[in-house]
């Protein structure tokens, strides 16, 4: 072997040497190949796995933490929730709709693996800014693979969020979270276990098809990358819909002693995370695997990432009756192997063994990296914002107006309307309200649903940022009514050897982790992508937050859009002058500056409780939670469905009145109610210390504000409507 | 009176079909594989939703060539109530039983929204009892549900009342702004000449409880119900 040989698929020296010492030789080139794609970043995450130990990973409901397929979370009547989230984005920056497209078939099998029906879809997504024509043709290309493959599938879209900003210009970022139900005792593990069992590769033909898309992931995107398209796989959404069918009735029937996708790294990753889990091995014949086209190598089977393909381990008992269910849903289904007891994954082509390493090396033995970090020059920059030297506007009805009709603010409509996002007839609360809500068939509870990051807190203070991210998701699953159980994180950075890179991922974790101890939502596993750079320009880091909540009563889901005219507008929590990081500061000020709002955790949880219980009791017709825009924003979004209008009278207590209006405190919510409820919730918000101001009355036919009695904003609601509307090409 | 669902490789509406007709009309329903050759026993067939054999080739073009199609076309020959929604719609124009075809939509999208139907006939078993004119909150989810029928086919069908839904606006007036899709006369759900054969490409499965936003659907599956009773 040469340095180039090793180097070519992303191995760095000191890693060849550490293999020759795990084999005591030399690997041949199928099992360079292995290691290769194994110890990439996308698969071992050596670069990110001493820091993400550090997340609080337990919890009372906590039945399956990070390590497997998909985390799951116990909801009571022996039923649990398992749920992940997973980006694709280096695919989808060169081939947005197939990147987007099996990056949701990805996630999908992830959830199945596990035992669970997949029953709702979710997608963050970023891009640029749409003025670019290649943005455009990113934005609709992921859009359509999302659709395509979602909607093939019979898995509803409900949720997910879009941000646009030149930092994701040549890099979008497409995370797919998918939640599955299962039954507690269903739960299947990817493991290999009983020596002597057997191994059967299911579903799709293996091609060559997506090979080194794991390195690939692995790399900065370059002018160069547009020649790896090959690398990006082709989703077969129909063949996926009979392999889930297929793979659920055979755990069903308790068919399936493990099972595990093939998706990053195939054969390879499936086979030694299998036998590595199990603290077993495995002896697969490669001439049994079912190819595409004649004259694959050893090399090339081992390491396509042809999708829609699913290992089982089964006893030799059940292998004619696994195979009968395959057939019968019109799949191929074939015997490549079987468990041995010693722990090495021998690969066979006809009889000869082409490749022997031992499987806990592939799945767990790659080097650990403690990267060097030093906090980012620019913050010092950033943090320099000085308010009085932000002028204030003239007219607020302009403001108001741009800021709504910026595509990041602007209805989505467009977007999620080419989604079926009502399949299988249990979306209770739709895109477009703060979390999605899905009943669970046979009970009367609820799962709520979001996915939230603002990356540009993320910017300006990672730890915050991090925080932040996962306040507001929890902000929006209580809006719902839901009780915030656990999160999923997509961490979408640099590059990670870059040491002011390293330093903004380590303060996000921490900040998302001190978020989940105090909201008490631990991380049951997530995916890091790091390499989100072009020519050397990396993104605003963006740690998604995927959580879940539980409604235990489903008539209770909350919704944003006013109800009733006649009904008090309250505002809870407090505002302050923080422009900083605001939407208004980078659209009307072009500045993205200063601090993101300050959080309180403690009072963040309090918040929380006052909403959940004013819910639960049915003191209110509305919930929305405060996020980009600020108050005026979240007030307007609030009169779109039913356009109801509404008058907002504030006292402005000192501060300027574009914080008033546009800054973005946290720990706030919007309200609606029937005055007669106000006492009840009054005590409430009491009890907690969680400051509350009616605000305003809803009804008529047009917006207005005022501000210590002086006319701030008035528009016809219709008017204000329609430039929320009409922002987003689709 | 029992329902039959059946499932094609890729349909993915079956559930919701099967869940309406047992959970909440309360009446009998059976899957029906696509690969049974006779429908023996059942009463009424609802092909559902989804997307038959990844409908690669022409939505429904496929799927009517189940082993299952010959015995539901015989069914319908006989009188058999057969409901065709969304995929099931473009199966039943592929397999004969409906005129007309499914081009994609105007917008080359999918579109997934509420609409609002008009009834156009009243004298059908799946929209007895409705008064017609009523409207209808029932949403659609389809890529390919822009229904055509040449002119003279078209005018046969009207004269002859088989044009059963037309999408209307919140007044009922039948304008281009509430066509979602490009269908010739705005046209939702077409019937047979005997009039026991309904496909639409709107959802009435999806509009059967409050909680999903509206019961609307559910009006047709009873009037299916109380047809099939005054016929005993």
């Amino acid at each position: 072997m040469k340095p180039e040989d090793w180097r070519i698929i992303g191995l760095r020296d000191n890693e060849y040497d550490l293999i020759t010492k795990i084999l005591g030789r030399e690997p041949n080139q199928v099992e360079l190949g292995m290691f290769g794609v194994m110890w990439s970043e996308h698969c071992s995450y050596k670069h990110s796995k001493a820091v993400l130990r550090t997340f609080p990973t337990t919890g009372p409901r906590v039945l399956q933490g990070p390590g497997e397929n998909a985390g799951i979370v116990a909801i009571g009547d022996g039923l649990a929730v398992c749920f992940k989230i997973e980006s694709h984005n280096h695919p989808s920056a060169i081939e947005p709709y197939q990147g987007a497209a099996t990056g949701v078939g990805g996630i999908i099998r992830d959830i199945f693996t596990m035992g669970a029906r997949p029953i709702a879809i979710l997608d963050s997504l970023r891009f640029g800014t749409l003025d670019d024509s290649k943005v455009r043709y990113l934005f609709n290309g992921v859009v359509s693979g999302i659709a395509g493959y979602g909607n093939c599938i019979g898995i509803p879209t409900v949720g997910g969020e879009i941000y646009f900003d030149p930092c994701y210009q040549g890099n979008p970022l497409v995370c797919v979270m998918c939640v599955g139900l299962i039954e507690t005792e269903k739960i299947r593990l990817g493991k290999a276990t009983g020596v002597g069992n057997l191994v059967i590769l299911a579903g799709a033909r293996t091609g060559r098809d997506g090979m080194h898309g794991a390195s690939f992931a692995s790399e900065e995107l370059s002018e160069a990358s547009e020649e790896k398209r090959p690398a990006v796989q082709v989703g077969d959404p129909f063949m996926e819909k009979l392999l889930l069918e297929a793979c659920l009735e055979l755990i069903e029937n308790g068919d399936l002693e493990g099972i595990q996708d093939l998706g990053a790294a195939g054969l390879t990753c499936a086979v030694s995370e299998m036998a590595s889990r199990g603290g077993t091995g495995m002896e697969i014949e490669l001439s049994k695997v079912p190819c595409r086209e004649e004259g694959m190598t050893p090399y090339e089977i081992m390491i396509a990432e042809s999708q829609e393909r699913m290992l089982m381990v089964v006893t030799p008992e059940k292998e004619a009756k696994v195979h009968g269910v395959f057939q019968r849903w019109g799949l191929t289904s074939t015997t490549i192997g079987r468990v041995t007891a010693d722990g090495l994954l021998r690969i066979k082509m006809h009889g000869q063994v082409v490749a022997e390493v031992p499987a806990r090396s592939l799945a767990e033995d790659s080097p650990v990296y403690y990267p060097a970090s030093a906090k980012p020059a620019y913050l010092e920059r950033t943090a320099q914002l000085d308010l009085a030297a932000i002028p204030q506007p003239d007219d607020f009805n302009t403001v108001l107006l741009k800021l709504l009709s910026t595509p990041n603010l602007a209805s989505k409509e467009g977007v999620w309307q080419q989604y079926d996002y009502m399949v299988r007839t249990s979306t209770v609360v739709r895109p477009g309200s703060d979390a999605a809500v899905l009943r669970i068939r046979g009970t009367q509870k609820a799962l709520a649903m979001t996915t939230d990051c603002n990356a540009r807190y993320v910017y300006l203070d990672p730890y915050a940022g991090g925080q932040i991210a996962v306040a507001e998701a929890a902000r929006n699953v209580v809006c719902s009514g839901g009780e915030p159980l656990a999160i999923t994180d997509c961490l979408c950075f640099g590059n990670p050897e870059k040491p002011e890179i390293y330093w903004q991922f380590r303060q996000a974790v921490e900040g998302i982790s001190a978020a989940c101890r105090a909201l008490e939502t631990p991380v049951t596993g997530g995916n890091v992508s790091f390499y989100n750079e072009t020519k050397g320009e990396a993104i605003y880091p963006t740690p998604v937050i995927g959580m879940v909540g539980l409604l235990n009563d489903v008539t209770k889901a909350c919704t944003l859009p006013f109800k009733a005219a006649g009904d008090l507008i309250v505002l809870l929590g407090e505002s302050f002058d923080e422009l900083g990081g605001s939407e208004y500061l980078a659209v009307i000020h072009g500045r993205v500056q200063g601090k993101p709002p300050a959080l309180d955790l403690a009072k963040e949880k309090a918040l929380h409780r006052v909403v959940l219980a004013a819910i639960g009791q049915g003191l209110v017709h509305s919930a929305h939670d405060l996020a980009e825009g600020g108050l005026a924003v979240a007030v307007a979004e609030c009169l779109f469905e039913h356009e109801i209008g509404a008058r907002l009278e504030l006292d402005a207590n000192g501060l300027r009145p574009d914080s008033l209006l546009f800054g973005e405190s946290q720990s706030r919510v919007i309200l609606s109610l029937s005055p007669e409820n106000l006492p009840v919730l009054r005590e409430l918000a009491v009890r907690e210390e969680v400051p509350l101001a009616v605000i305003g009355r809803t009804g008529g036919d047009r917006f207005q504000i005022y501000v210590d009695g002086a006319p701030r904003v008035d528009l016809p609601v219709a008017q204000v409507k329609a430039a929320w509307q009409g922002a987003i090409p689709c | 009176m029992k329902f039959g669902v059946i499932v094609f490789p890729g349909s993915n509406c079956d559930l919701d079909a099967y869940h309406l007709v047992r959970d909440v009309l309360g009446a009998p329903v059976e899957y029906i594989w696509h690969a049974e050759r006779s429908v023996a026993g059942f009463d009424c067939l609802i092909l559902p939703g989804g997307f038959s054999y990844g409908d690669y080739l022409r939505c429904g073009a496929i799927a009517r060539f189940s082993p299952v199609m010959p015995a539901v076309v015989e069914f319908a020959r006989r009188g058999g109530l057969v409901l065709g929604i969304c995929n099931g719609f473009q199966i039943l124009t592929e397999a004969g039983l409906l005129p007309g075809a499914l081009y994609s939509n105007t917008s080359l999208q999918f579109r997934c929204r509420d609409t609002i139907l008009r009834v156009e006939n009243n004298d059908t078993p799946f929209t007895r009892g409705l008064p017609p004119g009523q409207l209808l909150s029932i949403p659609i989810a389809h890529g390919e549900g822009n229904y055509y029928v040449d002119p003279e086919t078209l005018a046969q069908m009207e004269a002859k009342g088989q044009i059963v839904f037309r999408y209307a606006d919140r007044e009922g007036r039948i304008t281009p702004d509430a066509n979602p899709n490009g269908s010739v006369g705005n046209i939702a759900g077409v019937c047979n000449e005997n009039r026991n054969v309904l496909g639409m490409m709107p959802h009435p499965e999806r509009a059967g409880e409050a909680l999903l936003g509206s019961t609307d659907g559910l009006l047709i599956f009873k009037s299916i119900l109380e047809y099939w009773e005054g016929c005993r």
